[in-house]
């Protein structure tokens, strides 16, 4: 079934519609010490279906880009489009699921309350919301967690409630700002692995921040190297890895390859320092 | 149980503490007294006068204690006037005065904790009610409550509004103002992060409000709930000292100084202190139950 759908949408995929196109984009944060230029000359193309990680030190604009492709910051130059709208019109329309670092799920509500919260705001029947609510959770592996509330869960079993969340509505863009961060390693891998299945099954769009070089290069058919003040790209790297992906991949000599075209990129960025 | 043992230690301490007081803030009239009759007073009479005087400055606890006995159980049950005997409550009772100061603070602080919740939406939502309310609603409490309470008293009863209402008032403009701090504070409890998730969901604000900031707020309210309470209580009282009123324990206080009834003073004094603190133990109540029942351990 999955593998049916992967065909699917590999083939869907050669036709490589742009979904998120930014052009020159800027962004300056007017602060009380003056202001700050969190991005510079950004431009990128980003295909429906692709799987795209930002990395680089931090400080270096990776947060503010995901939040402008969210309409939660607004560029000062450049032009920026989401499905070919404006960022704020994508919003409006929910084009996107956002993951935030956090799980931020909220303590009153049990992790099916907290799954078909956007599903009451946009406004879908009893019924359905319940249908979505159990399809997301079995998705993410949280099957007959339904009824338990968040501190009653493990830190990766509430990402994934929260990841979850995310997908319970029919956005077809995923945005991740340092999603496993919190987490510990061995977590870390397996959510991986899952979200790489999960990605495969829904054929969303992924736009993922990370600071960790194999979480990228595992994870991504398209790696974004940033680096800092002002934020800007210096290396965008088109992953010659497969897309069926088993965790061993990470030994192969064309992984190593990848990792290391990355650090590179990341050491470019530091000679400016 | 572990928290009863802390809990009585300290009441002893007060009781023995108030026993030693009684005996030497009364002490002077029992020498009075002797030196005025002529005879020599020992210690053990001392002792024993000081804490059996009808008028003492301070009664003993054990006085109050018989008066709050007297003035309830044995009123009700036995006295002509009580409930048994005349069917309704006597107006020389505990329970009586008591349920008049309640149902004027239960009124009260409805009237109060809504207002204070009204606009603690409006401040949230509003610059212009952030920047015009707040400044007045802190110069109100700024204002003393003595000195408002006679007006607001003789006001309403010229145009004939008396009795429940105007105490009810005077314990609404207390407990609305920290029913309004904790439910601005409440109210904007949510982080950006949290904000920011509703925004990815285009979420309206009237969304916001009921799913994120109002359900995070609750510990705030019933914070200042239970701090409401205990105001409403005082602003009835205070709304009972100004002449006229017959009814309440606010009355009893008042009557009792006029006449020199130091122990019926006290004997209000530890009701009025036991009704509060039953207030406020109901609202904690309430507090533990909705917390529990929202997933949240209070
Ligand atoms: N709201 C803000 N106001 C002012 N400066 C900000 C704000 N958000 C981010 N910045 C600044 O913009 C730069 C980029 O930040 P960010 O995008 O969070 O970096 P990253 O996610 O790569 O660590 C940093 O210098 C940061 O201090
Ligand atoms: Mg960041």
């Amino acid at each position: 079934m999955a593998a049916f759908r992967r065909a699917g949408f590999e083939l869907k995929d050669l036709s490589a519609e742009t979904v998120i196109e930014a052009k020159g984009v800027g962004l300056v944060f007017q602060t009380d010490d003056g202001p700050v230029e969190a991005l510079k000359g950004i431009s990128l193309k980003i295909g429906r279906g692709e799987f795209v990680s930002f990395i680089g030190p931090s400080g270096c604009g990776k947060t503010t880009f995901l939040r402008a492709i969210a309409a939660l910051e607004h560029p000062t130059a450049g032009s920026l489009t989401v499905n070919g709208m404006a960022p704020d019109e994508a919003r409006r329309k929910r084009a996107y699921g956002y993951v935030f670092q956090a799980a931020g799920l909220y303590p009153w509500r049990t992790i099916a309350g907290n799954v078909q919260l956007p599903l009451e705001i946009i406004g879908f029947s009893r019924a359905e919301r319940a249908e979505r609510v159990a399809r997301v959770l079995k998705l993410v592996d949280l099957d007959g967690f339904g009824k338990k509330f968040p501190w009653q869960l493990s830190g990766g079993m509430q990402q994934r409630a929260s990841i979850a969340r995310a997908l319970a509505f029919d956005a077809d863009i995923l945005l991740m700002d340092e999603p496993f961060g919190a987490l510990d390693e061995i977590v870390r891998d397996r959510l991986n692995e899952e979200l790489l299945k999960l990605w495969a099954e829904t054929g969303k769009t992924i736009g993922f921040v990370t600071h960790s070089i194999p979480e990228a290069v595992y994870l991504s058919t398209k790696i974004v190297v940033m680096s800092p003040r002002p934020g800007r790209i210096t290396d965008v790297i088109e992953s010659t890895l497969p897309r069926v992906r088993p965790l061993d991949i990470r030994d192969s000599p064309e992984f190593l390859a990848i990792a290391h075209r990355v650090r590179e990129g990341l050491r470019a960025g530091h000679a400016y320092d | 149980m572990k928290s009863v043992l802390p809990i009585l230690t300290v009441l002893m301490a007060l009781v023995v503490l108030w026993y030693g007081a009684t005996v030497l803030l009364n002490a002077q009239w029992t020498r009075d007294q002797a030196a005025r009759a002529g005879v020599e007073v020992g210690f053990s009479e001392i002792l024993r006068d000081t804490l059996s005087q009808t008028r003492p400055k301070l009664p003993a606890p054990h006085q109050v204690v018989a008066e709050l006995w007297q003035s309830t159980w044995m009123e009700e049950v036995y006295g002509r006037r009580g409930i048994v005997q005349s069917g309704t409550l006597s107006n020389r009772s505990l329970i009586y005065h008591g349920w008049v100061t309640l149902s004027a603070t239960m009124l009260g602080f409805a009237f109060g904790t809504g207002l204070g919740i009204l606009l603690a939406v409006g401040i949230v939502h509003s610059k212009a009610m952030d920047l015009s309310v707040m400044p007045w609603a802190i110069a109100s409490q700024t204002v003393p409550i003595l000195a408002i309470a006679p007006m607001v008293i003789v006001v309403l009863a010229s145009i004939g509004i008396k009795g429940l209402i105007p105490k009810a008032i005077i314990a609404a403009y207390l407990s609305f103002f920290p029913v309004l701090v904790g439910m601005v504070k409440g109210f904007r409890a949510p982080d950006a992060m949290q904000l920011d998730l509703l925004k990815t969901y285009n979420a309206s604000r009237v969304g916001t409000f009921w799913r994120l900031r109002l359900p995070s707020s609750v510990p705030y309210l019933f914070a200042s709930l239970k701090v409401g309470i205990a105001a409403a209580l005082v602003g009835t009282i205070v709304g009972e000292l100004p002449a006229g009123a017959s009814a309440g324990l606010g009355a009893r206080l008042l009557s009792g100084s006029y006449y020199g009834q130091t122990i019926q003073i006290w004997a209000a004094l530890l009701a009025a202190a036991t009704l509060a603190a039953g207030l406020v133990m109901i609202v904690g109540a309430v507090e533990r139950v909705v917390l529990g029942r929202m997933g949240m351990r209070a």
